[in-house]
C-alpha cells in the first residue's frame, strides 16, 4: 500500500470516528458544533496520560481507554446545560464550548501551550482500521436497539416520542456523552497515530466539517456518517489527482470552491442526506413491512 | 488610568464593527430563525476586496485603470464600490440556496439544518476562493488615512476608527428607524412573526426575504471595509477569527433584538481589548466564549429580550 493512500486511510478512519461521534446526539435530534472541543479534550488527555516526558508515563492500552472515560465524563456533565438548549442556540452553547476548550488548552504550560505535546506510544494504520471498525459496528447496533429506536423517534417528533414513553431527556443525555466520548477516542488516536498533538489542528474548521459529513452523509441511518466522511475525505482528493493527471491546475486549487458548491447543491437534491431509510430499503430489495397508510412512508 | 481608558476606547471602536455584524446575524436569526454562517464569509471577502482594491490585487491591468480614473490615493473608493456590488450579488445567491430550499418542512432537526449546511457549504467555499487567489497567508495595506489621529486629555483616538464607530452607529440606527417606520419594515416583522400569516395579509414573503439578505450582507460587507481600513491586515480566515466573535455579542443581546446586538456588540468588543490588556492575547476565547456558553444556559434570551426565538422582536 502506498504512503500516500495509507496517510488517506488514516484520516478517513479518524474522520469516521468523529462523524459518528457528532452523528449519535444528530439521530437523536441534536446538532453539535463542537466537535472539536471534545476531540481536544480526548487527544490532550491521553498524550498527558501517555507522555514519558511531561506526564504520566501509562501505556497507550490504559492511556486511550482514560481519555475514552474523562471525555465521556465531561460530556455527560455539560450535557446537563447544553441540553436545556435547542435548536439554534444549542449550535451555539456547542460552539461556544469548544471555543472554551481551545482557549483553555493553549493557556495550560503542563499541556505544552502553544507549543503542542509529543504523545510517545505510536498507533499504526491497522490498528486505526479495527477500531474504526468496532465504532462502527457499534452505532449500527445501537441504531438497532430499542435506544436507537427511541433516538429517531426523539428526532422525528420529541412530543410523541415522550407519549409513547421514551425518556427523552435520558436518551438525549446517553447520546450526547457517548458521542462526546467516541470523538475523544477519536482525539486519542489522532494522538497516537501522529505522536503529536496541537490544539491548533482542532479549530472551528474541524468541527464545521464534521458537522457536515454527519448532515449530508444523513442522520437517518448509521451509514450516513461513513457516507459523509468518505465524501469529505476522497472528493477533494479526486479533484486533486484529476487537476495532476490532466494538467489543469484549476481543478486543484479550486477543489475546495468545487467541493463546497456540491455541498450546497447536495442539500437542494436530498435534503435528508445522502443515505437515508427510503434509500435503503430500496437498495436491499423493498420495503420488508408495508406502511400502516400511505401517510406514514417517507 | 490613562492606559485602561485608552483600552476602553479602542475596545468600543473594535466593538463597532462588531455591532455591524451582529447586527446582520441578528436580523437574519430574528426573522428566519436561520443562523447564517454565510456572514463571517460576506464580512471576510469584502475586506479582502476593500484590500485587493488598495493593494492591487487585482492584476496590474485593473490596478492601471483605477490609478488613471481614481488617482492612488483615492482607489479605496473603488475598494467600496466593488466589496458592496460583490457582496450583494452573493447575498442574493446564498438566499437562493439556504431560505428557499429550507421552505419546505422536513423534520423538526433538519429543519434548521437544511440551510445551515447549505451556509456552511458557502462559506468554505468563499473561503477557499480567496484563498486560491490570494493565498491564506495575512494580507497588509498602507491605511489610506495614514494615522491621523487627535487627542482628549491623553486618550488618543484615530480619526478614521471615529468615524467608523459614527457610522456603523448610525447606519445601524437608521436600520432600526426603518425596522420600525416602514412599509418594508413592518413586512420584515411580520414575517418574524409568523411567515403564513405575513402572506395572508398580503406581504409577498418572497420579496421581502432576499431584501433582508441584502440588507444582513451590506451591514457585514460595511464591517468588513471598515476592519480592513481600522486595522489594515485581514486573510481568508479573517471571517472565522472576528466575526464568529459578534455572534458572542448577538446573543448577549437576546437573538433578534437589533437594539440587544448594538449594546451585545460593543459590549464583546470591550471583553476583547480589555481581557487582551489585562490577562494576554491567548487567553482571550475563553472569556468571551465562557460567557457566552454561560448566557445561554442561564438566560438563552440574551439579557434584554423577553420573547422565544423567532416570535417578533426588532
Amino acid at each position: 500500500m502506498s504512503g500516500e493512500l495509507e496517510g488517506l486511510l488514516v484520516i478517513l478512519c479518524l474522520n469516521t470516528i468523529y462523524a459518528y461521534g457528532v452523528f449519535l446526539p444528530a439521530a437523536s435530534g441534536q446538532l453539535n458544533l463542537g466537535a472539536a472541543g471534545f476531540i481536544t479534550l480526548g487527544a490532550y488527555c491521553s498524550a498527558f496520560v501517555n507522555s514519558e516526558l511531561d506526564g504520566l508515563g501509562v501505556s497507550a492500552w490504559m492511556s486511550i481507554p482514560i481519555a475514552v472515560l474523562f471525555t465521556a465524563a465531561v460530556s455527560f456533565l455539560i450535557a446537563f446545560p447544553i441540553l436545556r438548549t435547542r435548536g439554534v442556540y444549542m449550535v451555539l452553547a456547542t460552539f461556544a464550548f469548544a471555543e472554551v476548550v481551545a482557549g483553555l488548552i493553549i493557556n495550560l504550560e503542563f499541556l505544552g501551550a502553544a507549543q503542542g505535546m509529543p504523545v510517545d506510544a505510536h498507533m499504526p494504520f491497522y490498528g486505526l482500521a479495527i477500531v474504526t471498525l468496532l465504532v462502527a459496528l457499534f452505532c449500527h447496533y445501537l441504531m438497532a436497539t430499542r435506544c436507537g429506536l427511541a433516538m429517531r423517534a426523539i428526532h422525528d417528533d420529541e412530543s410523541v416520542a415522550t407519549l409513547f414513553g421514551a425518556n427523552v431527556r435520558m436518551i438525549r443525555v446517553w447520546a450526547f456523552a457517548t458521542g462526546g466520548a467516541l470523538m475523544g477516542l477519536g482525539g486519542a488516536l489522532y494522538g497516537h497515530h501522529f505522536n503529536y498533538v496541537e490544539a491548533q489542528n482542532f479549530n472551528i474548521l474541524l468541527s464545521i466539517y464534521i458537522l457536515l459529513y454527519v448532515l449530508l452523509g444523513g442522520t437517518q441511518t448509521a451509514w450516513g456518517p461513513v457516507v459523509g466522511a468518505l465524501f469529505f475525505t476522497f472528493v477533494p482528493e479526486l479533484f486533486r489527482y484529476l487537476g495532476r493527471e490532466t494538467g489543469e491546475k484549476w481543478l486543484e486549487d479550486g477543489r475546495f470552491v468545487a467541493f463546497g458548491l456540491i455541498i450546497v447543491i447536495m442539500m437542494v437534491i436530498r435534503p435528508e442526506g445522502v443515505v437515508t431509510r427510503t434509500l435503503l430499503e430500496r437498495i436491499t430489495g423493498g420495503r420488508r413491512r408495508q406502511p400502516a397508510s400511505p401517510a406514514a412512508a417517507e | 488610568m490613562d492606559v485602561l481608558l485608552q483600552q476602553v476606547v479602542n475596545g468600543l471602536m473594535l466593538g463597532g464593527v462588531y455591532v455591524m455584524v451582529a447586527v446582520a446575524f441578528t436580523l437574519v436569526i430574528g426573522m428566519l430563525n436561520f443562523l447564517n454562517f454565510t456572514i463571517p464569509a460576506l464580512f471576510m471577502v469584502a475586506a479582502v476586496m476593500m484590500w485587493a482594491a488598495m493593494a492591487g490585487g487585482f492584476g496590474a491591468d485593473i490596478d492601471a485603470v483605477l490609478d488613471d480614473v481614481l488617482g492612488a490615493p483615492n482607489k479605496w473608493i473603488a475598494g467600496v464600490i466593488i466589496a458592496l456590488v460583490v457582496v450583494s450579488l452573493a447575498s442574493l445567491v446564498i438566499e437562493r440556496f439556504t431560505y428557499r430550499y429550507m421552505k419546505a418542512k422536513y423534520g423538526d432537526a433538519t429543519e434548521h439544518a437544511l440551510p445551515l449546511v447549505s451556509s456552511l457549504g458557502f462559506l468554505i467555499a468563499f473561503e477557499h476562493l480567496v484563498i486560491g487567489r490570494w493565498g491564506s497567508d495575512p494580507l497588509t495595506i498602507d491605511s489610506p488615512f495614514g494615522n491621523a489621529s487627535f487627542h482628549l486629555g491623553a486618550v488618543q483616538f484615530s480619526i478614521p476608527q471615529v468615524i467608523s464607530l459614527a457610522l456603523s452607529l448610525a447606519i445601524v440606527f437608521g436600520l432600526s428607524l426603518m425596522l420600525r417606520k416602514t412599509r418594508l419594515g413592518r413586512a420584515v416583522r411580520s414575517i418574524a412573526e409568523r411567515p403564513d400569516t405575513a402572506t395572508l395579509m398580503g406581504v409577498d414573503v418572497g420579496r421581502i426575504v432576499p431584501v433582508v439578505y441584502v440588507i444582513a450582507g451590506l451591514l457585514c460587507a460595511i464591517a468588513g471595509i471598515l476592519f480592513t481600513i481600522n486595522y489594515t491586515t485581514v486573510d481568508a480566515y479573517i471571517g472565522d477569527k472576528v466575526a464568529t466573535v459578534a455572534i458572542a455579542g448577538m446573543v448577549l443581546g437576546g437573538l433578534g433584538n437589533v437594539w440587544g446586538a448594538i449594546v451585545g456588540g460593543l459590549f464583546v468588543g470591550l471583553l476583547e481589548v480589555l481581557s487582551i490588556h489585562f490577562f494576554g492575547a491567548s487567553i482571550v476565547k475563553v472569556p468571551i466564549w465562557g460567557m457566552l456558553l454561560l448566557i445561554l444556559v442561564m438566560r438563552p434570551t440574551g439579557l434584554f429580550g423577553h420573547t422565544a426565538i423567532g416570535k417578533g422582536k426588532f
